[in-house]
């Protein structure tokens, strides 16, 4: 069974919606227990970094997920959420990634970064197998995640930035794959069967 | 830069499609699911569906729709129409959608756009402006077209920026059903004056008016409605053609 957490800062429903169509066995996850007892876990996000945080503390789930041994996949503001710090709202991440959230520049470039953009592989990587390099994912980001040693894909917005990661269990996406089409449902598909 | 994006846009009343010229004269183009799930094989960016009675009935945005929608779609898409609160919001966010449109009652209350951002965060949040040129200035109308606010444009357009929209949508009523192009002068214009990504819309009647809000007016995204619904322009054509001339494309 695969967990999404809900804490009130993701859109579950297109998590949810995506699993349906890959067939997948999960139950939309709110409290240790049921993260605990799950194979796999999604941790979507959308919304303010800040806020976020505030609720995975409420919820009791800020340290459960830096010591999670099992494969987690977090998406957009969840990836995000692996470093160790968010400019937005000065915000103390979960610290998995050695490295701090930035903001675009609003004087150089369009600010929310909003669209499909080209990823490119630049570690192998389970998430991305079967799919070409440089296929398009949909991104819809205000902030982003500079490259570290941890970056298994980039894309680019101005500055090169981190579209995928891996680092032991922890896995992380900005894009979103729930919204981008075949390639994206592949993505999900890799990382319930093979990661 | 992410490519440049292609949106059929979904005037919906009842569960069904509309499409009329100008605001008025409705006539049906179908099933709304129905037309989602053409537009997502054939390769559409992302989808916005419009609740066209909403605003004037009072009625609230059709949830239900959105829910069957997110069930066949992979992609994004916006909701828009008679939305007039963060509850509103709420709900319509948590049965699949993407982003919301706000239109008429951020005139009113144009706190909401704020309000929406600090809490779904600025990329959930579209607005939607509609324009008409009246006497050599750009006024704002809503409900659906039928009330002019005598607000000007660009003024507004920078405002709901600064409150925090993530992304406008602008519609030249002039030019809305008549198949003459975009506004191409006000959408520059706008383009130049912020930062976020702007969606064209009203207008387009042939691929070249697809090339020149891109190229000329430098806009992100390009809306359309009838074209698409009546088979007038199959989406796969269009983007084939705009990658012949240099606009980047998701093929």
């Amino acid at each position: 069974m695969i967990a999404i957490i809900d804490y009130g800062a993701g859109n579950t429903a297109s998590v949810a919606n995506a699993l349906e169509e890959l067939n997948v066995k999960f139950r939309i996850a709110k409290t240790e227990g049921v993260i605990c007892k799950a194979e796999k876990i999604i941790f979507p996000g959308v919304g303010h970094a800040a806020s976020a945080v505030r609720n995975l503390h409420i919820l009791n789930l800020f340290n459960l997920l830096r010591i999670l041994k099992r494969p987690l996949l977090g998406i957009c503001l969840g990836m995000q959420l692996f470093s160790e710090k968010s400019i937005e709202g000065d915000t103390a991440c979960l610290g998995v990634l050695p490295v701090d959230t930035k903001k675009f520049d609003e004087t150089k470039v369009t600010v929310p970064n909003m669209g499909w953009s080209k990823v490119k592989s630049i570690k192998e990587s389970k998430l991305f197998e079967g799919l070409q390099n440089e296929e398009f994912f949909y991104f819809a980001h205000t902030y982003f995640v500079p490259i570290n040693e941890f970056t298994i894909a980039t894309a680019n917005h101005d500055v090169n930035f981190t579209a995928a990661i891996e680092k032991n269990n922890f896995y992380g996406v900005q894009f979103h794959p729930e919204k981008s089409g075949k390639a994206g449902l592949q993505i999900l598909e890799n990382f319930v069967e093979k990661c | 830069m992410p490519s440049r994006r292609i949106i059929p846009c979904l005037d919906v009343k009842d569960g069904r499609v509309v499409k009329g010229t100008n605001f008025v004269n409705l006539r049906d183009a179908g099933s709304a699911v129905e037309l989602a799930r053409r537009y997502y094989e054939e390769g559409a960016d992302e989808l916005v569906f419009l609740d066209i009675t909403a605003t004037v009935e009072k009625r609230k945005a059709l949830i239900k729709l959105v829910e069957e929608v997110a069930k066949v779609i992979r992609i994004p898409f916006t909701v828009g129409g008679g939305i007039s609160s963060v509850e509103d919001i709420d709900v319509l966010l948590k049965a699949g959608a993407d982003k919301v449109s706000l239109n008429s009652a951020i005139v009113k209350n144009p706190e909401l756009i704020s309000e929406a951002a600090t809490r779904f965060g600025s990329q959930a949040v579209v607005v939607a402006i509609d324009i008409k040129k009246i006497d050599d200035e750009y006024k704002v109308f809503v409900k659906g077209g039928r009330e002019n606010t005598f607000i000007e444009g660009f003024g507004w357009v920078k405002k709901t920026v600064e409150l925090g929209a993530g992304e406008l949508l602008i519609t030249s009523m002039d030019k809305d059903g008549t198949k003459d192009g975009y506004d191409l002068d006000f959408l520059s214009k706008v383009k130049e004056m912020v930062t976020v990504p702007i969606i064209a819309s009203g207008g387009a009647g042939n691929q070249q008016h697809f090339a020149d809000a891109f190229n000329s007016a430098n806009v992100d995204a390009c809306l359309a409605a009838s074209l698409f619904h009546y088979q007038e322009m199959k989406i796969s054509d269009l983007k084939n053609y705009l990658k012949s001339v240099n606009v980047d494309m998701r093929i």
